[in-house]
């Protein structure tokens, strides 16, 4: 059955806000892919093999933070805690709470229909998102 | 956008959606728990105390680690799914079959991380 594609042509979509962030929820995904493939190969190379068992590298890749080997028998934690983990894990914490909290927006959307309802929602994650932002990067830097 | 729906509860429950259905739901359910979870962890982080701890002490909890690689690694493993079909819609025909994929991938790696919980939390 020959089906037409199903995609329209880039300039008959409507490109506004909630496409973008359709966009973003994509390519965050793919990007907190890349940050937990770092932390991964970072964490072999650190030691892992040994020192490590799976749900500790999976802990350790989900957020690159020392304080997530603490309970592991890795020796010597200052290769964990360098400026570079805590870069990786800062732009993890920004991109997973921006993607997260847009979904929960996608979610709420579902459930209530009001345009003026929704826009209470999305002032309310506008409000809250930087704080979570200011505040997991700051236990990141100085825990 | 659907602003105006006819369907209840009822209805809602009674769809029979199959793979896709569950999968979607699932990825809902995934998607909140980590929500709730990296939000009350960063803040039992920043307050620290009596509070903190006792959070601290749940997450370290072996069901509720459980839980956790369940929302994380079933969210992470359908979502890529979803991102692949999305950003390379004509593969969209094969969704069913990325599906059975998705979990051929998931439960094994759960299954891995469950029993190491277990061994870890029990066995000592």
């Amino acid at each position: 059955m020959a089906t037409k594609s199903r995609t329209l042509p880039l300039n008959k979509r409507g490109m506004n806000f909630e496409t973008l962030m359709w966009l973003f929820t994509r390519l965050s995904a793919l990007a907190m892919y890349l940050f937990m493939l770092v932390a991964i190969i970072g964490a072999l190379i650190m030691g892992a093999r040994n020192q490590m068992n799976l749900t500790d590298v999976l802990r350790w890749a989900f957020t690159p933070n020392y304080t997530h080997v603490q309970s592991t028998n890795v020796p010597d934690l200052d290769p964990w805690a360098t400026p570079f983990w805590k870069v990786v894990a800062s732009l993890f914490v920004f991109t997973a709470a921006a993607h997260g909290l847009h979904g929960v927006l996608s979610v709420l959307d579902d459930y209530f229909a009001q345009l003026r309802v929704r826009l209470f929602f999305r002032i309310l994650i506008a409000i809250i998102l930087p704080i979570m932002w200011v505040i997991g990067i700051y236990v990141i830097w100085t825990s | 956008m659907a602003r105006e729906r006819n369907v209840g509860v009822i209805q809602g429950l009674r769809y029979r959606g199959g793979g896709p259905q569950t999968a979607w739901l699932l990825h809902r359910i995934s998607g909140l728990g980590i929500v709730i979870f990296v939000t009350t962890h960063i803040l039992a982080s920043f307050l620290g105390g009596d509070l903190g701890q006792f959070i601290n002490d749940v997450y370290e909890s072996w069901w509720f680690q459980i839980f956790v690689i369940f929302c994380a690694l079933f969210h992470g493993i359908n979502g890529l799914r979803i991102t692949i079909l999305d950003l390379w819609p004509k593969l969209f025909e094969f969704d069913r079959e990325a599906i059975w994929i998705e979990w051929a991938v998931f439960l094994p790696v759960f299954g891995l991380a469950v029993i190491v919980i277990l061994n870890t939390a029990l066995g000592g």
